[in-house]
This record gives C-alpha cells, sequence and structure tokens, in this order.
C-alpha cells in the first residue's frame, strides 16, 4: 500500500515506513538513544530528500523518546535536575550549532562534514563503549578482580557550584554537565541527531552517573534538543513531513516499548555492548561510503527558489 | 492582388494543409494520499483540407513535461584517499519529469534543425545557458543528469509508443509516475513530415495537491510555526498514547 507524502513528495509503501519507525522505536526504547542517528540515513536509503529525513527524523525521535521516558518515570529513573541543566546547555549548543551549519552549508561540502563527524564521534564513542563493557564483563564473570571505586575523586568533584543530584546519588559541579549538554547539543544540530549515543556514555563515564538512571534522563533531555529542532526546521527550511513522520511514529512508540520491556531482561554491561556493536556498524557503513567509489559519480540537489 | 492570392495558393499546399487536433483524457490530476500515479491518454487526428501529399510518411511525436526547476549536479571525486563532492555545476532549468512519445525513432522522424527550434529530444529539453563558460566538462554533468533522471523513470523516451492509423488518428498513453511534483504539466504535439514540423498543438494538465495532502502543504508553507508545533504535539500525545495503552494492556 503506497502513500503519497506532501511534502516529501515522494510515494513511499506504508508498511516500509511503519517497520522502520518500529526498529529504531525498539532500539531506543532499549539503549535510551533517540535513534536519529539510525532513522536518517534508513530514510535517505529509502529516497527521502536528505533535508525532509533530517528533520521529520527529529520529529519521530520526539514521539519514541516521550514514549520511552513515560516508561523510564514509572521506575524513577530520570534525574529532572540532571536533565534540566544538561538542557540548559543543549540549547545554547544546539543553537550555535544552527548557525555553524548554515554558514557552512552556504560554502558547500557539508555532506563531507557530516559524514565526517558522524564517523568520527560513532567510531570513537563505539570503541570507548565496547572496550570498557567488555572489560566490566569479564570482571563480573571473574570473580577474585578488584572490584572498581563506585567513589572516585574525579574533576566533577573539584569544580565549584556543586549540586545535589539525588537521583543520580552525585554531589557535583554544575559545570561538567553543562559544557556535557553544549558540546552534544552542538553535534546534534551538525550531525542533525538527537545526540543521545553521545550523550549516554558521556553522562556514564564523564559525569559517573549509574547506568539505569543514565537511559531515562538522557531521553528526557533528547525531548527538548529534538523539539526545538523540529519547531526550527519547520520555520526555516518547510522540510518537516507531518504524515512522514506519524507513519514513523506509530511504528515508533510501539517499537519502544516492546524495546524497554526487552532492555529491563538484559544486563546493563550486555545492553551496552550491543550498543557499541551498533554504534560501530553505522560508523563503518559511512566509513565505507566515503572510501569506496561510488557506483554514480553524479549527484543531484534541487535549488529550492527562495 | 490576383498575383498575390495564386501566391498564397502555391505556398499554401506545402505548410498548412494538415493540422491536428487532439483532447486529452483528463486535464486535471489530483494527489491525493493514496495517489499512485496516472495514465493519461492523448489522442486526436489530422485534418486536411485536401488529400495527403505523396513523399515522406506522416509521423506524430508526443512530449509531456513536467515544470521546470534549477537544479545543482555535484560530481565526486578521490581526495586524500575520501570521494567527496569536488565539482558542481547549476542547470538553470530541467523540466522535474519528461516523456516522449513517437511513432518512429526520433532521429527518422525530426532532425537536428527542427528539434533545436522546437526543443523537443530530452537534451534539448534542458537548458543549461551560460553552463559551458562555467566549467569545461559540463557535458558530462548533462548527461549525468538524464542519465539519473532516466534511471528514476523521471525522464523517457518511447518511440514507436504513439499509434497512428490511416494517417489521420492517432493516440498514446503517458504514465505519470507517483513522485510527482505539483504544477503545470506541458503536453506538445508535433506533426512532421521528412524530419519538419509542419503543425503542432499544445495543452496543459493541472497537477495539484487534494484533500489532507493539500492542507498539510498550505499550512506548512504559511503557517510553519504552527505548523511545528502541531508536529511536535502529535508526537508527544502518540508518545504518551503508546505508553498508556501498553501499560493498560499489560495491566
Amino acid at each position: 500500500m503506497q502513500i503519497y507524502l506532501p511534502i516529501a513528495e515522494v510515494s513511499v509503501n506504508i508498511f516500509v515506513l511503519l517497520g522502520l519507525g518500529g526498529i529504531v522505536g525498539f532500539l531506543s526504547g532499549m539503549f535510551g538513544v533517540g535513534g536519529g542517528f539510525l532513522i536518517t540515513p534508513l530514510l535517505f536509503f529509502i529516497g527521502i530528500p536528505p533535508a525532509i529525513a533530517v528533520a521529520t527524523g527529529a520529529n519521530q525521535v520526539v514521539a519514541s523518546s516521550v514514549s520511552g521516558v513515560l516508561a523510564h518515570l514509572r521506575r524513577r529513573t530520570v534525574d529532572f535536575r540532571m536533565g534540566l541543566v544538561l538542557l540548559a546547555g543543549g540549547l545554547a549548543g544546539s543553537t550555535l550549532g544552527i548557525g555553524v551549519f548554515s554558514r557552512l552549508s552556504a560554502a558547500g561540502q557539508v555532506d563531507l562534514l557530516i559524514q565526517l563527524s558522524y564517523v568520527l564521534f560513532l567510531g570513537l564513542i563505539g570503541t570507548l563503549m565496547l572496550q570498557e563493557s567488555l572489560r566490566a564483563l569479564r570482571r563480573t564473570t571473574r570473580p577474585g578482580t578488584k572490584p572498581r571505586r563506585s567513589h572516585e575523586h574525579l574533576l566533577v568533584h573539584r569544580l565549584p557550584l556543586k549540586i545535589k543530584f539525588r537521583t543520580s546519588g552525585l554531589y557535583i559541579s554544575v559545570v561538567p554537565p553543562i559544557l556535557v549538554g553544549a558540546l552534544v547539543g552542538f553535534l546534534a544540530a551538525i550531525m542533525g541527531v538527537g545526540g543521545g549515543f553521545i550523550m549516554v556514555p558521556a553522562m556514564i563515564y564523564l559525569l559517573g552517573m549509574p547506568t539505569k538512571v543514565v537511559v531515562g534522563t538522557s531521553l528526557f533531555q533528547i525531548i527538548f534538543i529534538t523539539g526545538f529542532t523540529t519547531v526550527m526546521h519547520a520555520t526555516t527550511s518547510f522540510s518537516v513531513d507531518m504524515a512522514l513522520a506519524l507513519l514513523l511514529i506509530i511504528g515508533g512508540v510501539i517499537g519502544a516499548q516492546i524495546g524497554a520491556q526487552v532492555g529491563l531482561k538484559l544486563k546493563a554491561e550486555q545492553l551496552r555492548i550491543l550498543l557499541a556493536l551498533l554504534v560501530l556498524a553505522v560508523a563503518a557503513k559511512i566509513a565505507l561510503d566515503l572510501l569506496l567509489q561510488p557506483a554514480e559519480l553524479f549527484s543531484l540537489t534541487p535549488v529550492r527558489l527562495p | 492582388m490576383i498575383r498575390l492570392f495564386a501566391v498564397l495558393m502555391m505556398i499554401a499546399p506545402a505548410f498548412a494543409q494538415e493540422t491536428v487536433v487532439a483532447g486529452l483524457s483528463q486535464t486535471r490530476v489530483a494527489i491525493t494520499a493514496q495517489f499512485e500515479g496516472s495514465e493519461i491518454l492523448i489522442y486526436g487526428a489530422v485534418k486536411r483540407s485536401a488529400p495527403g501529399p505523396k513523399g515522406p510518411p506522416l509521423e506524430v511525436i508526443i512530449t509531456a513535461e513536467g515544470p521546470a526547476m534549477p537544479v545543482m549536479v555535484r560530481s565526486k571525486d578521490r581526495r586524500f584517499g575520501l570521494w567527496v563532492n569536488t565539482g558542481a555545476v547549476r542547470i538553470d532549468q530541467a523540466p522535474s519529469f519528461y516523456a516522449i512519445a513517437t511513432t518512429a525513432p526520433l532521429a527518422q522522424v525530426l532532425t537536428e534543425t527542427e528539434d533545436l527550434r522546437h526543443r523537443i529530444s530530452i537534451p534539448r529539453a534542458i537548458r543549461a545557458v551560460g553552463v559551458a563558460a562555467e566549467n569545461l566538462d559540463a557535458p558530462s554533468y548533462t548527461t549525468a543528469l538524464i542519465r539519473i533522471r532516466e534511471a528514476s523513470g523521471a525522464y523517457g523516451m518511447r518511440e514507436g509508443a504513439v499509434t497512428l492509423s490511416q494517417d489521420t488518428l492517432f493516440r498514446a498513453d503517458v504514465a505519470l509516475p507517483a513522485n510527482l511534483t505539483e504544477g503545470d504539466y506541458r503536453v506538445r504535439i508535433f506533426l512532421t513530415r521528412g524530419g519538419a514540423v509542419i503543425d503542432s498543438l499544445e495543452s496543459t494538465i493541472n497537477v495539484r495537491k487534494e484533500g489532507l495532502e493539500r492542507w498539510l502543504t498550505n499550512l506548512a508553507r504559511q503557517q510553519p510555526l504552527i505548523y511545528g508545533l502541531l508536529s511536535l504535539l502529535i508526537a508527544v500525545l502518540a508518545g504518551w498514547a503508546a505508553s498508556a495503552g501498553f501499560r493498560f494492556l499489560r495491566a
């Protein structure tokens, strides 16, 4: 069954869209990532114009994140105070990023920048996470090795403006979370994603938050970042396709609920290994696109009339 | 006066002796959510004041073209081991859709000069003024544009797809694809003899979004902030509904 998308001006199969939304929603619920880094390349693949794929992908991420956050709220695994601090930094970073993005796209070569930042960040984070989780898994399965101290005194404990984050069980300075939020917001605007795949490891390794709280808090913050991005895209480039978003959302919210249930049954280390492998797979795919000779050397971009 | 009339009588048979009359099965195409493409029948007849002349046979060429838009064609090359966009050419006007149907191979029914004058073949339908000055390799960009659009089904030539019976009645089907851009589609019908165009006719098909599609497009264009916030609201409600629904199912 085909549907004609009003803004994208493309006709696509309804079930393909529902399925795509479902897969991404499932991963989103399971890992606490928004799924933007998956949905956007997948939409390019089925022939949606890039600008519309980026903007509509952001809209879809809002829905799956709301659904995921509600599941976490009932388990009290959302640190609101931390979420708001991250968000304050995130909105500032995102505004800056959107400015840089439009300046670079006017200068050309913005595609290359997006691809390179995907490969660099996904590759780096995937590798770090995989390494760490494998080590953690080995520690839990092989008794007798020294356990990691839970209260290491990192940089986050020495900076001023300390706040108590009760849900996370932390008493740290607000400066590092604001900087993490700003960095993620900036990268999110450049790469057109929610930034959960950067946020989740940053919260675990830089801020020392417990894994269970990280997922809910990351989703909470992603809702606002992607919501902001959706409205920005709708008002500046008219590139949000509501019909496309709705179909992805229907698949996505159902997938997210199933994903959250599956996520509960897995161990935190296993969850992190799976997420690391997924992130690495996407990075490898984009790297191959840059390294191998494409079948068609030419590409078309419609010029939008003002 | 009489002499002038005699001259006109001598010239007339060579030119306006055969004229084309034609109709379309539909002149409006409504794009709704279920739009899956549309087939348009173009039919017509050749009107004559006298029996057709001897010599080269009568041929018919039918073209249908979508609204023309500027397009940027970029080419990739290897730099430092990576495939990156290195060259770009802006094509001023390229139809979003272009279909040609003829009674016989185009080279037989149309001369180069006539093609140049009426812009009938696909390469001629693309207007790229001043491109050659901008980039020495410009022709390869134009051929790439045609190649990509032919592969996607937006451009196509069907030689022999027009049926002409008894040198008088002709008909052809033009399939409009599902991925259609809004706008006025121009249909042209040419009669040729010996490669020269002897008469032509133009008509338009009005392609418009309707119903929900029309409403969404207008809202997105005219009230972008409301549209953006509405998209957001739908997303939040859907997320909440799924969460509540699953909780209800498990309870």
